[in-house]
């Protein structure tokens, strides 16, 4: 709670920073601004607490996942070094979004009342679409702000009237009220409840990138400049995902038998659209929009069960593929803006021009397709356990014969770098970056090897 | 504690290897290979012979879903272990005439490798077995992979995610199995072998776990990615795959097969004896065709493997026994075969036999070695591979005397393939790239000599060996009939 209050006004505090003719000073002072708020994060650990009528409530649950939010902006910043010396950007409004994006979040998975969640997302996302289109040269990057903006806002409007039609049926924005009358499925109004669910599903999954509304993703993620994607597939998504369970466990949890079967669909299609997606791709950054497709689907299988073990399978899964894809992101963009191409030949012999680069991408993409000594390895176990555990053998099925077609794309890009010719020339790496990029390996293998640290928190 | 230090100093060696710029980073890597085989003397030594599970590490990995680091070694670890330390060193010194790009990557996967393998034959818990089988296959595709021969990138991405589609079964079965076990479920190998599952559950259990095994070691018709990538690899990557890895199928169907699901491999040993057997004669006739002595090396290896799985499937004791030894005979002669197929084409620049001979004129040391290797592989009496043949041979011909007979053809076959081979290679005339042909080199002899001594030990003293496993085995058996 803390944390969106500070985190508002470090996002005012920094547009004045901004007035400074040096822009150097920004990063330092935004990662200060995010360490802060981290710590006023973790303070709350362990003390639940609710604030504004109950409108809000801080609980581990909210806590955990508004760290992983906090720490994984931390780790997308000192990519964003180049833009200090580039003229043509306002740097200061960037960060300023993103930490009211960031704030947006935050309220995303710490909310009781569907008003509060719509806040949320509306704050997250108007952020979102400014920043994709931040790069106002390129005809990419505003074909990408616009189509976020318009899809985006149709989205929102649907989740608003599936929030309206859920007020009408139960005449509750509380969680808990809904709960208590979803419970009770009055015959009279049973049908609305259901239409008002069945929307906020869909704006929902809309917002998490999941099929069948995925199509925007892959253009969006193209055309964004490299750290907004990074942020938008690590952060938007966590946040996304953690409000979906938290909805579904707390409202809808008594009548699981009503939604589940949608939910199935989504999750399965998600992962045969987002993986199949991604075997078709020739540029890396589309790929990894599929990818974000096909873990959005991996996140939802956690909606098959609500307790501690997909709570905490959930919270893992997320903090590993943020790392991997802010790790796999941040080669992207040093590889990218020297060669200009994301594609994959454009890391062929990345492995001999820059063998640092080429190692972070290899733990990227082995944690990514979730293979031992990653964090992606535990990921997938224990969601797919969680799974399990409910006796939902064929849905692992897919997802497991859908990890195998995984392999398959994340290791053309490891091919590319080790076994084929090098093209070109060493590329240079800001000290700062490479030492969020070593942290990021660490991190993944940290959770691949001792997944006991990582995986109770909850 | 012994057990945690075998498996995590290679892995910490490679990190220092990494490091070293040049040809130093052989040297290190081969001293520390050899801190690693003392490591595993050492545990000899102290081993006590019984069937009990000894240096024991039981530490909480994650702890609250009661998946445990749990590592020791009984006998068949053990001779798993001393196998992989064995012949890591000679690995590695028989390299020396090579110069790799990057030399220190290639030696720090071989070191890394090296601690997934000692990891695989030291788990005692499902998860820990899964996660070290994946950490040994990692090195190995980027040894084939980098510094493989030609199409070695399309080659060796099929053996990997050949490999990974037959191990995620294995792991959607470890899964199912932790959730069956009582109470806060334990993926111990232990309580695996105390779980009492009907036998439809068991009937696709089998094949869910076999898949993997059987790709790995590889058991006909699972086998298409093996001579290609034998083939591709550099000779130490082949030698690893084929001398240490391969054991790594068996020996998970040994530990993680046969006694977890038992009444699953009663329903369906009669199909994996008769694939085996199919694929000894497969291999056999595959092999007297090849004119790559490496391929044909490849293939013969695909033979002896199906009478080793044959044995192991055939649930007796002698099956079983036959199948420990025949993993440390087929591990020393194939890596011995394959380093002097390496040693063959650096000189010639060719391993096509049809256009070498007359080599022995000039090699006393190399044709002796070679003889004694091959004529070890083609279980000659004397030989390590006559003990471990024969030994199998009984236990498939106590399961079924027709298929017992069936398979005894792998010993006329080989002979048959081998002794051609080496006739056409080693005698006959010298031709102008045989001409200037000299004899071992004290390295290459001091890679050969070991595998020489090791071929008459197995094949004069098997009792050393066999008397580590016999205890465990019995065991093993006992929690299979159970």
């Amino acid at each position: 709670m803390t944390s969106i209050i500070l985190l508002s006004i470090f996002g005012i505090l920094n547009l004045f920073v901004g007035f400074m003719k040096s822009k150097r000073v920004l990063m330092p002072v935004v990662l200060l601004f995010l360490a802060v708020a981290l710590v006023a994060t973790l303070l709350d650990w362990n003390q639940p607490q609710s604030y504004f009528s109950n409108m809000l409530s801080t609980d581990n649950f909210s806590v955990g996942f508004t760290a992983v939010m906090v720490v994984s902006t931390l780790l997308i910043l000192p990519f964003s070094r180049r833009y200090a010396i580039n003229e043509n950007a306002n740097l200061a409004e960037y960060y300023s979004l993103l930490l009211f994006s960031l704030v947006g979040g935050i309220m995303m998975v710490t909310y009781e009342n569907l008003l509060v969640l719509f806040l949320g997302i509306e704050i997250m996302s108007i952020s979102m679409y400014i920043l994709a289109g931040s790069d106002k040269r390129n005809i990419l990057s505003n074909e990408a702000s616009m189509k976020y903006f318009l899809m985006g806002s149709f989205f929102t409007g649907i989740i608003l009237f599936g929030v309206a039609l859920l007020y009408g049926a139960t005449g509750a924005f509380y969680l808990t009220d809904i709960a208590a009358a979803a419970a009770r499925m009055d015959p009279a109004t049973a049908p609305l409840l259901l239409m008002g669910l069945l929307l906020v599903l869909v704006g929902v999954t809309f917002k998490i990138g999941a099929a069948p509304f995925h199509f925007w993703t892959p253009d969006v993620y193209e055309g964004t400049p490299t750290v907004f994607t990074s942020y938008m597939s690590t952060v938007v998504k966590t946040a996304g995902i953690a409000a979906f369970y938290k909805l579904m466990s707390a409202a809808f949890g008594g009548v699981y038998e009503q939604w589940f079967p949608t939910v199935v669909a989504i999750t399965v299609l998600t992962l045969v659209i987002g993986n199949i997606g991604a075997v078709a791709q020739n540029s890396l950054k589309r790929m990894l929009a599929y990818s974000s497709i096909s873990h959005a689907g991996y996140l939802m299988i956690a909606l098959t069960s609500f307790n501690d073990r997909s709570e905490n399978a959930i919270l893992f899964y997320s903090l590993a593929y943020a790392v991997a894809t802010i790790a796999a992101f941040g080669v992207l963009k040093y590889v990218a803006d020297e060669r200009s191409s994301d594609e994959y030949t454009a890391f062929n012999g990345l492995g001999k021009t820059n063998p640092l680069l080429a190692f972070v991408m290899t733990v990227a993409m082995l944690s990514l397709a979730g293979i031992p000594l990653t964090g992606g390895f535990f990921g997938k176990l224990f969601l797919f356990s969680a799974a399990l555990e409910q006796g939902m053998v064929w849905l692992i099925v897919v997802a497991v014969l859908m990890s195998a077609v995984g392999i398959y794309y994340y290791f053309r890009v490891i091919i590319a770098m080790y076994m084929r010719d090098a093209e070109g020339t060493r590329i240079a790496v800001d000290p700062l970056a490479t030492f969020t990029l070593i942290s990021l390996v660490v991190l993944t293998v940290l959770m691949g090897v001792v997944p006991g640290l990582f995986s109770n928190l909850l | 504690m012994l057990t945690a230090l075998i498996i995590l100093w290679p892995a910490l060696a490679a990190l220092l290897v990494l490091l070293v710029k040049g040809d130093g980073a052989r040297k290190i890597a081969f001293g520390a290979a050899l801190v690693e085989l003392v490591l595993g003397v050492w545990a000899w030594i102290n081993f006590v012979p019984n069937a009990s599970t000894q240096f024991l590490l039981n530490e909480p990995w994650i702890a609250e879903a009661g998946i445990m680091f749990k590592v020791g070694m009984d006998g068949i670890s053990l001779l798993m272990v001393l196998l992989t330390v064995f012949l890591v060193p000679l690995i590695i010194l028989s390299t020396a005439k090579h110069t790799y790009e990057k030399p220190n990557s290639f030696y720090a996967l071989i070191l890394f490798m090296q601690t997934g393998l000692v990891g695989v034959f030291t788990a005692l818990d499902a998860f820990v077995f899964y996660f070290f089988w994946e950490v040994a296959l990692i090195p190995i595709y980027f040894i084939a992979g980098m510094w493989g021969g030609e199409n070695r990138v399309r080659v060796t991405f099929k053996f990997f995610i050949y490999t990974v589609f037959g191990s995620l079964f294995m792991l959607a079965a470890f899964v199912y199995l932790y959730f069956q076990t009582p109470g806060t479920h334990s993926s111990e190998e232990v309580a695996f072998y105390q779980l009492v599952l009907d036998a439809g559950t068991q009937s696709w259990l089998f094949w869910f776990l076999f898949i993997a095994f059987a790709i790995k070691m590889p058991v006909f018709p699972f086998h298409t990615w093996q001579p290609d990538t034998y083939t591709t690899a550099p000779a130490a990557g082949t030698m690893l795959l084929s001398g240490i890895m391969l054991k790594m199928g068996i020996y998970g169907a040994l530990r993680w097969l046969l006694p977890v699901v038992p009444l699953g491999v009663s329903q369906w040993a009669d199909v994996v004896v008769v694939l085996a057997i199919i694929g000894i004669i497969y291999g056999a006739i595959i092999a007297i065709r090849q004119q790559d002595m490496k391929r044909l090396v490849a293939f013969s290896s695909v033979s002896h493997v199906g009478l080793i799985a044959a044995g192991l499937f055939t649930l007796n004791h002698h099956g079983l026994q036959g199948a420990m030894v025949q993993m440390l005979s087929h591990g020393i002669n194939v890596v011995g075969m394959f380093f002097i197929i390496d040693i063959i084409q650096r000189r010639t620049g060719t391993r096509e036999i049809a256009a070498l001979g007359g080599i022995t004129q000039n090699t006393p040391f190399l044709s002796v070695c070679f003889l004694v290797l091959l004529l070890g592989t083609v279980a000659l009496p004397l030989t390590n591979g006559f003990v471990g043949e024969f030994l199998l041979l009984m236990g498939v011909y106590q399961y079924n005397n027709w298929l017992g007979a069936i398979a005894g053809l792998t010993i006329i076959l080989g002979a048959v393939y081998m002794l051609r081979m080496f006739q056409r290679v080693m005698f006959g005339e010298k031709n102008e790239i045989t001409q200037g042909f000299t004899d071992l080199t004290f390295n290459e002899k001091a890679v050969l000599v070991p595998l020489v001594v090791m071929v008459f030990w197995i094949g004069l003293h098997p009792n050393t060996f066999l008397s580590l496993s016999e205890p465990s085995v019995l065991k093993l058996l006992d929690v299979i009939k159970r």
